[in-house]
């Protein structure tokens, strides 16, 4: 790739370097002034070992089937053009973005004893299913992340030049040469990044263990954190627990960096055109098979929340409408933070790849324990719920990053390969060539990339309970407060306002940046 | 001219210290919420205290005073679980309440000098009673039952009512307890980490009995007109839990911090508690509690452990439900 001059010196390098340098202290800062604020070292017992086990266990398991079945489903929807699908597709994506609490309300509702799937058994003849327990984690992993995978590879496919299944069907292709010289080099590229980084979002797995896991044997090492804090505010003991979650997440991430493999080049024409050959009924059924599994397994529970709330959306107090505009602003704020730590650290990552791993490993940040860390940071100095909305949105960023990375990376090394020369010879350097070059073309990663941002922030709910203000609570809080309070139905209402607007918000940054995606 | 000046900017700047008087009450996040108690007793406050203003600060509070230290803003914090209340008071941060304690009416003796109650109520499993029409009569006869009942409780780790539990069966079981929970277990569907959830599936009849308290079919009755709801009265007892509140050694405004800590035990904070946190007032005659509250059953027995007691048999009650349920 590199001759003579080596083009990615050609891009701004220091402020992706200050960037990562604020999102390390945010996340291994944090794990250390925890640590120091604690009262001697921690020890892990018994269980917390059974909750290491598992935890690796079952990211592995999530993640391996979120990929296998990720596959056919991106290559359907890559192929196959049918009315609705820009629809489809972004909303496929909603699981991913979903609060937990939310999610799993969904998912009861139907994989539940009382739910849909065992109502249709039931007039089958057969007895209800359970839900609880490891099968129960791995499920909602699934609902969870199969949308990442799908989105991931699709991006993989649709980044393959439309040139070369044009070429492909000239020579006479058959599906499986397809595959073997288009299709396999791709998804050798984008699977391990995309099985690391599901892996990783399950290593750090909290809501979903102790809601469906069905008890202590699922635990996992985010959850034993949340244990160690409200037992006996074992701060020595989080802070360790958080060591073993970041090892966990640094050996995947080497372990990804290993098996990566530069994309190979030959450039197209930039341009992302339909498919071209025919396929046969045989393909074509199956396409529509896949295509039907996903939203079923991914539609049904959202439409299930959506009939629940539905109903009470008229009846929800003002309180909510206020919170549901403050989460608003609070999740604009952070894309807004995101996006610029994000394309800076990308930009950096081109000359020095370790940086990826690092913004790997930030997933496996505790933001239990960033909060607490933080917290001990100011607290001395000042009034830390007049930091909630910068604490967040920070925190927001950092956690959005792996995301935001994994989203842009392997388009923008892409861009830099093809059109990097160009580039050199035209003496295209710094922000100008950001702008002029690389911007335009990565405007659908980018615009993905910040829908994910803003709907992560909308429904995070972990991060501000040290900062908040009650007066100021946001959506997800005041739906946790509505059931905390027994009004189920009403915070089935204010889980609708909240999967609507960040289902919105993803797909108003997600459009604009597909708007022209089929010129 | 000057002399004028010089006495409106006093009386100005004692008007705005007088309104500006706030008192800041660390409370848990249910408490402080538009739907809890918080917001009616800090209107009722108001009116006692000439208009100065209460504010709330909610979270988890000991872990928050824990990290804040001596230097917190808290004047006063509410909601200290009667199980956290040893570890409370080990922090060293709290000053004696200096409140009558005679007026209270809980079913077990109190002369705590730190720590008030101000709400109590009964560990109990609450059941759907067009579904379930002959409800276990003791907590051994739930162990034993033949009926294939989902049971969702919380843990103990995390959540007070399952601590609560691990420390009520301790109390009716005693030695007998590991293989009780080894009996128990396969009945328990799920363990969710708070209250919310576990009682969230029990609602949406996912669960056929939820580990709550007895008053919870109250809310049921008074706020949706449905008495379907009931707790299962145990012949063995109840496990007692209280909510207390404590001031603050550091305050700045110990007057107002006194004030309030008096409060809390008055009748007009007192009459607020049964609907609006939906559990037991702590002193106020039975008769003078919401009519759906003395038309529930109401437990015979209360079984307690004092915080030493708890404290030692916290860590092996525990050991004995995490390795039935890790089976």
């Amino acid at each position: 790739m590199a001759v003579g001059l080596h083009p990615v010196k050609r891009l701004p390098f220091w402020p992706g370097i200050s960037a990562a340098a604020l999102v390390v202290a945010l996340t291994f800062g944090t794990v250390l002034v925890v640590a120091l604020r604690a009262d001697g070292a921690g020890a892990l017992t018994r269980y917390d070992w059974l909750a290491v086990r598992f935890t690796v266990v079952q990211a592995l398991v999530s993640a391996a089937l979120s990929c296998a079945l990720a596959v056919p489903v991106a290559r359907a929807l890559a192929r196959r053009d049918f009315i609705g699908r820009g629809a489809l597709i972004t909303l496929l994506g909603a699981p991913f973005i979903l609060p937990v609490i939310v999610a799993v309300l969904g998912l009861i509702a139907v994989f539940g004893k009382s739910g849909l799937l065992s109502q249709a058994l039931a007039f089958a003849g057969f007895g209800p299913v359970s839900i609880y327990g490891f099968h129960g984690v791995i499920l909602a992993h699934v609902f969870f992340n199969l949308p990442l995978a799908v989105r991931l590879i699709l991006h993989g496919w649709l980044a393959i030049p439309a040139e070369r299944f044009r070429l492909a069907a000239g020579l006479g292709f058959t599906p499986r040469d397809i595959f073997a010289h288009l299709e396999r080099p791709m998804l050798r590229e984008v699977l391990p990044g995309a099985f690391v980084v599901i892996f990783v979002i399950c290593t750090t797995s909290f809501a979903v263990a102790l809601a469906l896991g069905g008890g202590p044997k699922a635990t996992t090492v985010e959850l034993a954190i949340y244990q160690a804090f409200r037992f006996d505010f074992d701060l020595a003991k989080a802070a360790l627990l958080s060591g073993v979650q970041v090892a966990i997440c640094v050996i995947a991430a080497l372990v990804a960096l290993r098996v990566q493999v530069p994309q190979i080049g030959g450039g197209g024409l930039d341009r992302t055109v339909q498919r071209f050959g025919k396929t046969s009924t045989l393909t074509g059924a199956l396409d529509t098979f896949w295509i039907a599994f996903a939203a079923l397994f991914l539609l049904t529970p959202l439409a299930v929340l959506i009939a629940r709330g539905a109903p009470e959306l008229f009846s929800l107090p003002a309180s909510v409408w206020q919170a549901a505009g403050r989460s608003v602003m609070v999740a604009l704020a952070s894309t807004a933070v995101t996006m610029a730590i994000g394309l800076s650290v990308a930009l950096a990552c081109l000359r020095a790849g370790w940086i990826e791993a690092l913004g790997l490993v930030v997933i496996a940040a505790s933001p239990l324990v960033m909060g607490t860390g933080l917290f001990i940071v100011i607290f001395p100095f000042a009034k830390p719920s007049d930091f909630a909305l910068p604490v967040t949105a920070l925190v927001n960023a950092t956690l959005s990053l792996p995301f935001v990375l994994r989203a842009i990376l392997p388009e923008l090394r892409g861009i830099e390969a093809r059109f990097g020369p160009l580039a050199d010879q035209l003496g295209l350097t710094g922000w100008a060539r950001v702008r002029m070059v690389l911007l335009p073309r990565l405007k659908r990663p980018l615009g993905f990339a910040a829908g994910l941002s803003a709907a992560l922030s909308m429904g995070d709910l972990g991060v501000i309970t040290l900062f908040a203000d009650p007066k100021a609570a946001t959506l997800p809080l005041q739906l946790y407060q509505l059931m905390g309070a027994y009004r189920m139905d009403q915070a089935m209402g204010a889980a609708l306002v909240l999967l609507a607007l960040s289902l919105g918000l993803f797909y108003g940054f997600d459009r604009g940046g597909r708007a022209d995606a089929d010129a | 001219m000057k002399t004028t000046l010089t006495l409106s900017a006093v009386l100005w700047s004692t008007a705005t210290l007088a309104s500006a008087e706030t008192l800041t009450v660390y409370a848990p996040d249910y408490f402080g919420s538009e739907w809890g108690p918080g917001p009616a007793i800090a209107a009722a406050f108001g009116e006692l205290c000439d208009g100065c203003e209460l504010e709330y600060v909610t979270g988890d509070l000991l872990p928050r005073l824990k990290l804040e230290g001596a230097r917190t803003d808290a004047d006063v914090a509410i909601g200290f679980n009667t199980d956290v209340m040893k570890d409370a008071r080990e922090t060293g941060l709290f000053a004696p309440s200096n409140v009558d304690l005679s007026g209270l009416t809980l079913p077990i003796a109190w002369d705590d000098d730190i720590f008030v109650p101000f709400n109590w109520g009964y560990t109990a499993f609450v059941y759907d009673n067009t579904k379930i029409a002959n409800p276990p009569t003791s907590f051994k006869a739930l162990v034993e039952s033949d009926e294939d009942w989902n049971i969702a409780i919380q843990d103990p780790r995390t959540s007070a009512s399952g601590l609560a539990l691990i420390l009520w069966a301790e109390a009716v079981f005693g030695e007998d307890t590991p293989a009780m929970w080894a009996q128990f277990a396969p009945k328990i569907i799920t363990v969710t980490q708070g209250w919310s959830e576990a009682y969230g599936l029990f609602t949406d009849g996912e669960v056929d009995m939820v580990l709550s308290y007895t008053t919870s079919p109250a809310y049921h009755i008074i706020a949706e007109e449905d008495d379907t709801k009931s707790a299962a009265l145990f012949s063995e007892g109840h496990y007692f839990m209280a909510e207390t509140a404590a001031q603050l050694a550091s305050t700045d405004q110990p007057e107002l911090a006194q004030k309030f800590m008096d409060f809390i035990l008055s009748e007009p904070f007192q009459s607020l508690i049964a609907t609006a946190n939906w559990s037991y007032p702590a002193a106020l005659p039975m008769d003078q509690w919401p009519e759906a509250f003395s038309q529930l059953n109401y437990p015979e027995t209360a079984l307690f452990y004092s915080e030493d007691e708890a404290a030692a048999l916290k860590d092996e009650a525990l050991d004995a439900w995490l390795s039935a349920f890790t089976q």
